[in-house]
């Protein structure tokens, strides 16, 4: 019986689609079958950012209004044996399908993956019950900014009335060194201490994201970007594994630590 | 009962009058006599300062609506005014009521963004309150953690000696009764400010809400009523 994962924010632009790729992507790594599931129909990404676009046939609402079975909808990745999407719908809005149909569906993919990646829409209305109906876990995604923290707090009151729920654990996104460095940024502690649930990973804002999701490559499969091994951790850390958090400060390098004796910097 | 006996008695005081109720006759007949008594003296039909009022209903229970016409017997003399109708004798439902607004509800959680937590009494809240969240009480709040939130004390009945406390004060947007403040800071600020075990209370003086270190609260002597009680 596997787990299902919804990752949540509230506020749009956070990166849940980007994390939910990424995740998902890591846990395949890893050797575990994955599906991930978009539930923003109406405005599906997940399946650009997989660069999977090309092969949808049959999505969730087909799914759950019966038109095909769950195996025709789910779309194999063309890297992992071990991960499937299942797309959402284009052409209709998240009023057509129901909690309960949606919990129905998450239940059935459980018998069959070790993990099931639910990417969940901005905002608190359906779209978001539809993502968190069939959900066990929760993964909050938030931004080192006020408003995005806001958001992320209001997630976790509505996150901790769902009872089936475990308590939510954070992600902090998009994190920019230059800008925590000189205070113009939200520490880490701070949002910390506003939301007060456990941290399960920090991605730092890296330009590799935009690009491999314009190719359709999640960033977690080329390792030598900081995006990529924060995912990394974040894969471990889902699977049970105690790893540290990644240190934020740059290894400063021979040549930098001459031009700082000589007060050239 | 000796009928010669009068059923009102006027004191004069500094403060005003005392008009004090025969507890054992019948309620028409102290109505009669109070206003008889009233008409009586001539001096009170004089324009002069306000006078206050007390009256002293002994252990006798009167209702909300006998109250009301006590108060507009008095009224019809300009310069009466009811400060204070007391009587020894309370109803159940009057009991209940005044233990409801004095008991302490003790709540352990974290007040989120979106919610709002409203409680009949005191609050005392273990756990923070977050942006965008409400907290709101009839009586005082403490909230031993931060307050980033709104708070509002002593609500329904305005009661303008309300008190709010936190161990870290940095709200939104405070109301004791009706008088309400806002925080003029930006929301970045508020957050890496630490206010510690900081009270807000109404300053009658100058109509506003203040907040204070509770020591220096103290040294000014000017405790809000609340708190001297305790």
């Amino acid at each position: 019986m596997g787990e299902a994962i919804v990752v949540t924010s509230g506020k749009g632009g956070v990166g849940k689609t980007t994390t939910s790729a990424n995740v998902g992507t890591v846990l395949a790594l890893q050797g575990k079958k994955v599906c991930l599931v978009d539930t923003d129909i109406g405005l599906r990404n997940l399946d650009v950012v997989m660069g999977l676009e090309n092969r949808i046939i049959y999505d969730l609402v087909d799914v759950a209004q019966g038109r095909c079975k769950l195996n025709q909808a789910l779309v194999k990745d063309k890297r992992f044996e071990c991960l499937s999407l299942l797309p959402a719908a284009q052409t209709t809005d998240k009023d057509s399908i129901q909690p309960d149909q949606m919990k129905k569906i998450i239940d059935t993919l459980k018998a069959d993956f070790d993990y099931i990646i639910i990417d969940c829409p901005a905002g608190i209305e359906r779209g978001f019950k539809n993502a968190v109906a069939g959900a066990d876990h929760a993964i909050v995604v938030t931004t080192p900014e006020i408003s995005s923290v806001r958001d992320a707090d209001r997630i976790i009151g509505l996150l901790e009335q769902e009872k089936q729920v475990s308590p939510p654990r954070l992600i902090i996104n998009r994190i920019r060194q230059h800008l925590l460095k000189s205070g113009e940024m939200l520490e880490i502690d701070e949002i910390m201490n506003i939301l007060a649930i456990d941290l399960i990973g920090i991605v730092i804002d890296d330009d590799g994201v935009i690009s491999s999701s314009n190719k359709g490559e999640p960033i977690a499969l080329n390792p030598s970007s900081k995006a990529a091994m924060a995912y990394r951790n974040i894969g471990r850390r889902i699977l049970g594994e105690t790893v540290p958090l990644m240190d934020l400060d740059e290894k400063q390098g021979f040549f930098h630590r001459v031009k700082a004796l000589l007060g050239m910097r | 009962m000796p009928a010669t006996q009068s059923l009102v008695t006027i004191k004069g005081r500094k403060d005003g009058l005392v008009l004090v109720m025969n507890e054992a006759c019948a309620y028409r007949d102290l109505l009669i006599e109070l206003k008889e008594k009233l008409a009586a003296s001539t001096n009170l039909n004089k324009n002069g300062p306000v006078i206050s009022v007390k009256i002293e209903m002994g252990n006798r229970y009167i209702d909300a609506d006998q109250r009301d016409q006590l108060k507009q017997i008095i009224h019809s003399y300009d310069h009466l005014k009811v400060e204070e109708i007391h009587s020894n004798v309370l109803t159940y439902a009057e009991l209940d009521k005044i233990k409801e607004q004095e008991k302490m509800v003790t709540m352990v959680r974290i007040v989120r963004s979106g919610q709002v937590l409203s409680v009949q009494g005191n609050l005392l809240l273990i756990g923070d309150v977050n942006p965008g969240g409400v907290i709101s009480a009839s009586g005082n709040i403490y909230v031993l953690g931060s307050l980033r939130g709104v708070a509002s004390a002593g609500q329904g009945e305005d009661r303008k000696d309300a008190v709010i406390v936190a161990s870290i004060m940095a709200p939104t947007q405070l109301k004791i009764g009706v008088t309400m403040s806002r925080n003029e800071r930006n929301t970045a600020e508020v957050l890496t400010e630490r206010h510690m075990f900081e009270c807000a209370y109404l300053d009658e003086h100058i109509g506003k809400i203040v907040i204070d270190r509770i020591q220096t609260t103290m040294k000014k002597g000017n405790l809000p009523f609340t708190l001297n009680k305790m």
